[in-house]
């Protein structure tokens, strides 16, 4: 029996180590020849190469190659990692924007920073103090908690998958942190109370509120992003605040962070009054291990600072349907960051071939193509290092004018959404519905749920249905919550068939806390945070089946593996469940009201109750008593 | 507390209350009277207050200047229903992802129990459409509701056209907090159920309807908006719902505040408030005012679409627009104001409305009663009952000595058997049930042997069960112990009063309106029934005090109350009808005052009848 399992978990964790692993190779023992840039979480864009390997793409965009604009780049790349290679440390840092205008007609703006910090303090056990462009707040944490890995992200709002498709970097509303501790740290718990402490100091956010009560140790979920191959979920921590409110008090440390910090480059676009004028705003620190070089001989820290923002064009457009740099952030760009060795701007023309839909200007000749999500995305490429860029007014400020209307809503292949059923205080039941549009293959997903102990989860009631039949989850792997310890803890791998709809249900009863364990305002709800789906989904690309067209027969026939499918997160909303809560504004009616029921009513019962009665004898006047004396004294029989 | 364990004392205080009994009971009936009309009196009231500090001191700026567009919707919307025949779905959902809203479809369909003569409905089929206006920044997780009915004819139009207008105003501002739901829904009632069952994911009554796609959390509270004409008058706010619940007294003071800032008359109950509260004719029309109130909720019935969210604990109000002959009218922008200014007060609540009042009566819009101050005119009412009780029990006791009870003194020979009162109590209980089940069950039938519509065979039915149970065997004991004892009576008047009066309290402390109409008809002639009072008398009065004639009596008060005054005929016409909405009423929203009365309160009733037939 131990063995068979044992068997089971093997396979289990294979198949997860590839579920989580988003980048392209092939096999586990490949991953340390990867790239850098195969390693991104989602496939960030990247530039075509004249002297890359035959990518099918290349043959066919002829034009593209023959730009001295491209030859030109190359040089400069050269020349920076000359420069760097000079430097004694050999930090690199990036910076990176892209704009995609969305289907819904809303724009979307993601940042990206990437510092490159070649140390490892891990193997060399040394006392690090020389920091040059890596932050050295965070450089400290990871050193003294034995960080293997650290992902928080603060959001703001929801990530509406229907209209907007799937972000480039997934979170939740409100704050996430995972941690994968290194295997020789003794007290995780410790650490990790501490770590979520000096966190909280440094990104000002409530983080401290993370304690036992809301960290669960995700057993097939969270994979570690980065090098390294560990499984034993014991050193990983993850918890989410679904209420941390995100706003400029956030931002502000997290742009201290920056080697320009806001002073050049990218980074001077994010002025706060405008990054919270929009639908979405989510900002991210990963850090990760990853390979030095292409031989994978040292490691090297990455810290990647992301920032998404999604700008409602309906609300402050006032009706014209026209964007640039300067009505998004009231900024225009004027310089790349002396620091960076690459700063990039691009803008998602895929969907705009021939400006159909929007005009763009200026125009770029440069373009570049990249798999992202499992779709084929054109790119066009405004390279801030390069001073023509600027053009004549010293000074870039993209315009994009809308000439289309906005679409109907998508339909993502992977989609999931979740609520509260029922009605009272006393039950209910979490529904979790995850949609598969996808028209003829079936996937799985790993569905993750974090449940706080005092909804107390029936998991007998546990139902996975789809297409109105039982779907029996092949792994589940579920850990009880502990009153006031300890929340539940759920996932499931469900096997999802093409074209349907699969509907997870639990019920619960709430409980009722005792009367410190409210919050101040109790009659807003207690929060459930999102439930997490993790799935490798079939490519779009794969998907195509008419790209004969305009590719090569002999690079088409067998879709190459690395864009079959891809790897992708989806966050549920959080639920607001109302628990009883007692009237708190009236405590003294309550104290004088139960006082007396008691006094009055149990008083009396347990006098009648307890009481022996005997019917006694009056005692006699006093007169009477007197006469009776005298009575007695002359023997005669006594009055009554 | 040595009163009760002293036995003289306890026996002083029986005695008193024993020999002083008739007239304690007769003062406290009138005192419950009285107490009850002077709720209405101004002095004696309080005066209503915003205790929710979000929506309190915050002030809103209203901004809404699209009246016009609003008419040219509903003109627009007025088209497309006609040329539909119905419910112009497509349009809808065009018009409303045109404004940039998240649309989504509901349809569902209901076969009634039996036709709706009413309303002349009888397969129901049709399709909920709504928009979600998502918040940015939100995590999905709070959500307001503003529902039109989509009517049929020419009413309703302009609530819709609003809607839409507001959801077009509403989608360019930046302030929301919480997701803004506008709702559509077809055949009022039904359809709203449709939309909250499905909403809510249960099925509570039977409805069939496809599941909805798109939510938004917890719904925090919930306007419905009911308007005919382009122009109105006043505003009358709606607040009885399903079953007599009310909603928070903040969301009245609400629209309250606003009606007075932006200068627009509202009413309650369709009456305007006045001021000469110290004039006899300012009583009566305050008086007046809150007897339609505990009319309205003590039908249980919900009188808008907003009364079917409170079961959700969604708290809502209905808001109609009229518009009669007075000088002063106001155009659809003032309505769209005041909605803005509603919902944006809304958007700022950090918690579920639960500061003011779930439980009080509004004798005017700015003047209301609350629990603490009507409950002890009911609480009058019951002290009847448990006296009598009391005196029934002293007089059960003395002979014996002993703690005399029905149940236990089935060893002493002089008592009566638990079969004496069961028996009436199961038979009574009997009736009741069939009076529940049969009326609908029977309908194919009725209609089989009589010419009458599926309608009027159930209400026929109900009355004839109603009747039939008046005639039932009464004197059971005869054939267990031979003749009916004095004990026998007694025993079987002290259950009931006691049964009586739990029921009374319990619906009481539910729905006030209900339980003290029910107690000022019930108590005195169940008080004072004896077997050895003139029996063709007793009948007549018992049959003129029974929960039917009740209903009989408040429908005649109610029309008068709302001055359309009806001959007999009318009046008999409209009890027909108001027994088949109550029936109706249950079955389809799962109001509970149709089982109340036949299951309980009229098998209640009939044991007292019991009592005066016993010999």
């Amino acid at each position: 029996m131990a063995a068979h399992r044992y068997g089971l978990s093997l396979v289990f964790i294979l198949i997860l180590s590839s579920l989580a692993r988003p980048s392209s190779c092939d096999t586990l023992e490949k991953a340390n020849d990867n790239t850098e840039e195969k390693q991104s979480v989602s496939d960030t864009p990247r530039e075509v190469n004249s002297d890359g390997s035959i990518a099918a793409e290349d043959l066919i965009e002829r034009q593209w190659q023959s730009t001295d604009v491209e030859a030109d780049r190359g040089d400069g790349t050269k020349n920076s990692e000359s420069f760097t290679a000079a430097a004694a440390a050999r930090d690199e840092f990036q910076e990176e924007l892209v704009i995609r205008p969305l289907h819904s007609g809303d724009i979307y703006a993601s940042f990206q920073f990437r510092t490159l910090w070649d140390i490892d303090f891990l193997q060399e056990r040394q006392k690090v103090s020389h920091y040059r462009l890596f932050p050295k707040s965070l450089g400290q944490v990871l050193s003294k908690f034995s960080v293997r890995e650290l992902h928080i992200s603060f959001t703001q709002g929801f990530w509406r998958t229907m209209q907007w498709g799937q972000p480039f970097i997934p979170s939740p509303p409100g704050a996430e942190l995972w941690v994968w501790f290194h295997d020789t740290v003794s007290d995780v718990d410790g650490n990790w109370k501490e770590l979520t402490n000096v966190l909280s100091g440094i990104f000002c956010a409530s983080l401290n509120f993370i304690d036992l009560t809301n960290t669960v140790q995700p057993s097939a979920s969270f994979k570690p992003l980065g090098l390294g191959n560990a499984t034993d979920h014991r050193f990983l921590r993850y918890a989410t605040l679904p209420r941390e409110i995100v706003c400029t008090e956030n931002l502000t440390p997290w742009k201290k962070l920056l080697p320009c910090g806001s002073k050049a480059g990218l980074a001077v676009l994010l002025k706060s009054e405008k990054l919270f004028h929009s639908s979405f705003h989510s900002q991210a620190v990963h850090i990760r291990p990853v390979c030095q070089d292409e031989q994978c001989a040292s490691k090297a820290w990455e810290l990647r600072q992301t920032l998404n923002v999604v700008f409602d064009l309906y609300t402050s457009g006032q009706g014209k349907k026209e964007w640039s740099l300067f009505k998004m952030f009231s900024r225009t760009l004027t310089e790349a960051c002396p620091l960076a060795t690459s700063s990039k701007v691009y803008v998602d023309i895929t969907d705009n071939p021939e400006g159909e839909l929007f005009e763009l200007s200026p125009a770029t000749p440069l373009l570049s193509q990249a798999v992202v999500l499992g779709d084929r995305r054109t790119y066009s490429v405004f390279d801030l290092t390069r001073a023509e860029t600027f053009g004549q007014l010293r000074s870039l400020n993209l315009l994009l004018r809308w000439k289309g209307n906005s679409g109907d809503m998508l339909r993502p292949l992977l989609h999931a959404e979740r609520y509260v059923a029922g009605f009272g205080l006393q039950t209910g039941e979490i529904h979790t519905v995850i949609y598969n549009n996808h028209p003829y293959r079936a996937f799985p997903v790993l569905l993750m749920d974090s449940v706080p102990w005092y909804l107390q989860l029936y998991i007998h009631t546990l139902t996975v249905t789809s297409k109105s039949r039982d779907n029996k989850p092949s792994y589940i792997h579920y850990q009880p919550a502990k009153d006031r310890h300890r929340p539940h803890l759920l996932e499931m791998l469900i096997q999802l068939p093409p074209h349907s709809m699969t509907e997870v249900t639990v019920q619960f009863e709430r409980a009722l806390l005792k009367w410190t364990e409210y919050t101040p305002d109790p009659n807003h709800g207690f929060y459930v945070g999102s439930s997490v789906v993790s799935a490798l989904v079939p490519s779009m690309v794969a998907m195509n089946t008419n790209f004969t067209q305009d590719q090569p027969l002999f690079s088409s026939f067998v879709p190459v593996k690395e864009e079959s499918s891809y790897f992708v997160r989806v966050y549920t909303e959080p639920l607001l469940v109302n628990l009883p809560t007692p009237d708190f504004s009236m405590p003294y009616n309550v104290i004088c009201l139960t006082c007396t029921v008691v006094a009055v009513g149990y008083g009396s019962f347990y006098n009648l109750l307890t009481r022996t009665f005997q019917v006694d004898e009056p005692s006699l006047p006093l007169a009477k008593r007197l006469a009776n004396l005298i009575r007695r004294i002359r023997g005669v029989p006594m009055l009554t | 507390m040595g009163l009760l364990s002293d036995p003289n004392r306890r026996k002083a205080l029986t005695s008193l209350l024993t020999r002083l009994n008739t007239p304690i009971c007769i003062v406290c009936y009138l005192a419950a009277i009285v107490w009850f009309m002077g709720l209405a009196f101004e002095p004696f009231t309080l005066r209503t207050y915003m205790s929710e500090n979000a929506m309190g001191s915050t002030m809103v700026e209203e901004r809404f200047s699209s009246g016009e567009r609003a008419l040219s919707l509903a003109k627009e919307f007025n088209a497309h229903k006609k040329k539909a025949g119905g419910m112009p779905v497509e349009w809808l959902v065009k018009s409303m992802q045109a404004r940039g809203l998240e649309v989504f479809t509901q349809s569902f369909s209901r076969k009634l129990p039996f036709p709706d003569e009413n309303k002349e409905r009888y397969m129901v089929r049709g399709t909920n459409v709504y928009g979600i206006l998502r918040a940015p920044r939100a995590p999905r997780t709070e959500a307001l509701v503003i529902t039109a009915p989509c009517s049929p004819g020419n009413s309703n139009n302009q609530a819709v056209g609003l809607l839409l207008a507001l959801a077009e105003y509403f989608r360019n501002q930046v302030y929301w907090a919480k997701d803004i739901i506008f709702l559509v829904n077809e055949h009022d009632l039904i359809g709203m159920q449709a939309w909250l069952e499905g909403y809510h994911h249960t099925n509570i009554t039977g409805m069939e309807y496809s599941p909805l796609q798109g939510r938004a959390g917890s719904i925090q509270a919930a306007l419905s908006l009911e308007l005919s004409s382009d122009v109105i008058t006043s505003l009358d706010l709606v607040l009885e719902g399903l079953n007599g619940q009310l909603p928070n007294l903040d969301l009245a003071n609400l629209l309250y505040a606003f009606c007075q800032k932006l200068g627009v008359l509202c009413t309650i109950q369709g009456k305007l408030q006045r001021n000469d509260w110290d004039t006899a004719e300012g009583y009566t029309h305050a008086a007046q005012t809150m007897v339609l109130m505990v009319l309205k909720q003590a039908c249980g019935r919900s009188w808008g679409d907003h009364g079917l969210f409170l079961r959700y604990h969604i708290e809502a109000a209905s808001i109609r627009g009229i518009n009669s002959f007075r000088h002063y009218k106001m155009d659809a922008t003032t309505i769209g104001r005041l909605l803005e200014g509603m919902t944006r007060k809304l958007n700022n609540l950090l918690e579920r409305l639960h500061q003011s009042y779930f439980f009080y009566l509004l004798p005017s819009l700015s003047r209301f009663v609350s629990i603490g101050y009507y409950m002890p005119a009911f609480g009058l009412l019951a002290v009847i009952l448990l006296l009598r009780a009391l005196d029934l029990w002293v007089h059960l006791g003395t002979p014996a000595l002993t703690a005399v009870d029905g149940v236990t003194e089935a060893e002493q020979p002089s008592s009566p058997g638990v079969l004496t009162v069961l028996t009436p109590v199961v038979i009574s209980h009997l009736t009741g049930v069939a009076l529940y089940l049969l009326p609908v069950h029977l309908q194919e039938m009725a209609v089989e042997h009589f010419p009458v519509s599926e309608t009027e065979a159930v209400v026929l039915t109900a009355i004839a069960i109603y009747t039939a149970g008046l005639a039932l065997p009464h004197n059971t004991q005869r054939l267990l112990s031979g003749e009916g004892t004095e004990q026998g009576w007694k025993v079987l008047k002290l259950t009931a009063l006691l049964y009586l009066a739990v029921l009374l309290g319990c619906t009481a402390l539910i729905n006030f309106s209900l339980g003290f109409i029910l107690a000022v008809t019930l108590v005195p002639i169940t008080a004072s029934i004896t077997p050895h009072m003139p029996k063709s008398l007793c009948a007549l009065a018992m049959v003129l005090l029974s929960p039917a004639f009740t209903i009989l009596y408040c429908v005649f008060i109610y029309q008068e109350l709302i001055e359309v005054p009806v001959s007999l005929g009318e009046g008999w016409m409209l009890f027909l009808s108001v027994i088949s909405q109550g029936i109706l009423d249950h079955t389809l929203y799962g109001s509970l005052v149709y089982p109340l009365l036949a299951l309980f309160i009229y098998p209640c009733w009939l044991m007292f009848w019991n009592i005066l037939f016993w010999n």
